[in-house]
């Protein structure tokens, strides 16, 4: 895949680390799941957890620690997993492996949501209450968003078709990693829906988005 | 006790650990898998207390992460990474699903797919120890205000803004060290490439 947009470094060690909740690993993991690149990176940034553990003051652990865990492991209820490599492998799936779990296996059996004219949405619901949300976006070739900027961090990950602003052109792969503050005023390139997984740290704020794309206008 | 510590020392070496692990996932080998449990027990434990937990949870949450390690050993490949990144992440993947009760799943997503990509082994093997010694050597390298930044982070299990807060430090310095500390290793890194 030729992705040309990646994670932000500081997003790497965040998720290996374990700062990110719920709906932003998921947009990375499916980035990860897409870009051999980020990937290694990712497992360079575990390095540094593997690293720190090494180096940290030992804890002592009960002096019969590992015979308690020989008896649950001999008492069956513990064995090993298989593991099955072959999930990932569906060929006839255009949804990447972490995110399957949450939608199935194709982008067709999405159930969209029109929210505004060219704009449909589909809410995943994930996570506990005041975390960021996620969903996925269905936008129309040649459509506009309004120019705009985020009340926080906002991840958007491109499935299909593709999008331009001012930070390039977004295809599928491809990662916009957004801080709070980039402006930006994406269009739908000519041709076919931009789908896209999207996670938003404040969820309040998609609304004045929406409020606004109410008005869209339409590119040439 | 002496001689426990002299067993912990003779095992502190990657390509050791790496074995021992190759041991458990191809044979179920309980012998190897003492010396990965005498050596990483007391570790996780240690980074599960420094998160958190007090002491009874965080001897149960050490069983129950020595336990994913015997249970998803297949999940590691050697020529992917070192066994103590393996296993931090096992432990970080414990902390997601009990403490945060969240779930971990997308990241066994990822090591599944990672399994299975094309990524040949032996030569890589060899590559991806020295990958563990540059991340070593940049780390220890690391200036103090940067490495405590890590620590926090990936050991304390705190959020960058809690790190901010604690430092006194805008958000903003918190991600610009994070990410400095980062390149330090990366270009260690891209001179082994
Ligand atoms: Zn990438
Ligand atoms: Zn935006």
């Amino acid at each position: 895949m030729n992705i040309h947009h990646h994670l932000d470094e500081a997003t790497l060690l965040r998720y290996a680390s374990g700062d990110l909740d719920s709906a932003f690993t998921m947009v990375v993991a499916a980035h990860l799941a897409m870009c051999d690149s980020c990937r290694q990176a990712a497992r360079d940034a575990e390095e540094i957890g593997g690293h720190m553990m090494d180096r940290v003051a030992q804890a002592p652990v009960s002096s019969n620690a590992f015979e308690k865990m020989m008896a649950r492991i001999d008492a069956g209820q513990d064995e090993q997993i298989e593991v099955d490599v072959s999930r990932h492998k569906k060929a006839d799936s255009d949804v990447p492996l972490p995110l399957r779990n949450l939608i199935g296996d194709h982008l067709d059996d999405v159930r969209w949501r029109l929210v505004a004219p060219g704009v449909r949405k589909h809410e995943i619901k994930m996570g506990k209450k005041g975390e960021s949300s996620l969903y996925m976006l269905n936008i129309s070739p040649g459509m506009a968003m309004p120019e705009h900027g985020h009340g926080g961090a906002e991840m958007t990950l491109i499935l299909s078709g593709a999008y331009r602003d001012k930070l390039g052109v977004f295809g599928p792969g491809d990662v916009a990693d957004l801080d709070e503050h980039i402006e930006h005023q994406p269009v739908v390139e000519p041709g076919e829906a931009c789908i896209c997984l999207v996670a938003t740290e404040t969820p309040t704020r998609f609304k004045d988005f929406i409020v606004r794309l109410m008005q869209p206008f339409v590119r040439i | 006790m002496a001689q426990n510590d002299e067993e912990v020392d003779r095992v502190d070496d990657p390509a050791v650990l790496k074995q021992a692990m190759v041991r458990v996932a191809q044979a179920q080998d309980r012998e190897a898998f003492q010396l990965l449990f005498s050596y990483f027990a007391p570790r996780v434990k240690a980074v599960l207390l420094k998160a958190g937990s007090q002491e009874s949870q965080a001897e149960d949450l050490m069983q129950d992460v020595m336990m994913t390690v015997w249970r998803k050993a297949k999940l590691y490949a050697p020529e992917r990474g070192s066994v103590n990144a393996w296993v931090f992440t096992v432990a970080r993947n414990a902390r997601i699903d009990l403490l945060r009760r969240a779930s971990s799943r997308p990241y066994d997503d990822v090591y599944e797919i990672e399994l299975e990509s094309d990524v040949a082994s032996g030569e890589d093997n060899m590559f991806e120890t020295e990958r563990a010694e540059r991340v070593s050597e940049a780390l220890a390298e690391l200036p103090e205000d940067q490495r405590q930044i890590i620590e926090l982070g990936f050991i304390e299990d705190m959020s960058q803004s809690e790190i901010a807060k604690k430092l006194d430090l805008p958000l903003g310095t918190v991600k610009s060290r994070m990410r400095l500390a980062y390149g330090k290793m990366k270009s260690k890194l891209e001179a082994v490439r």
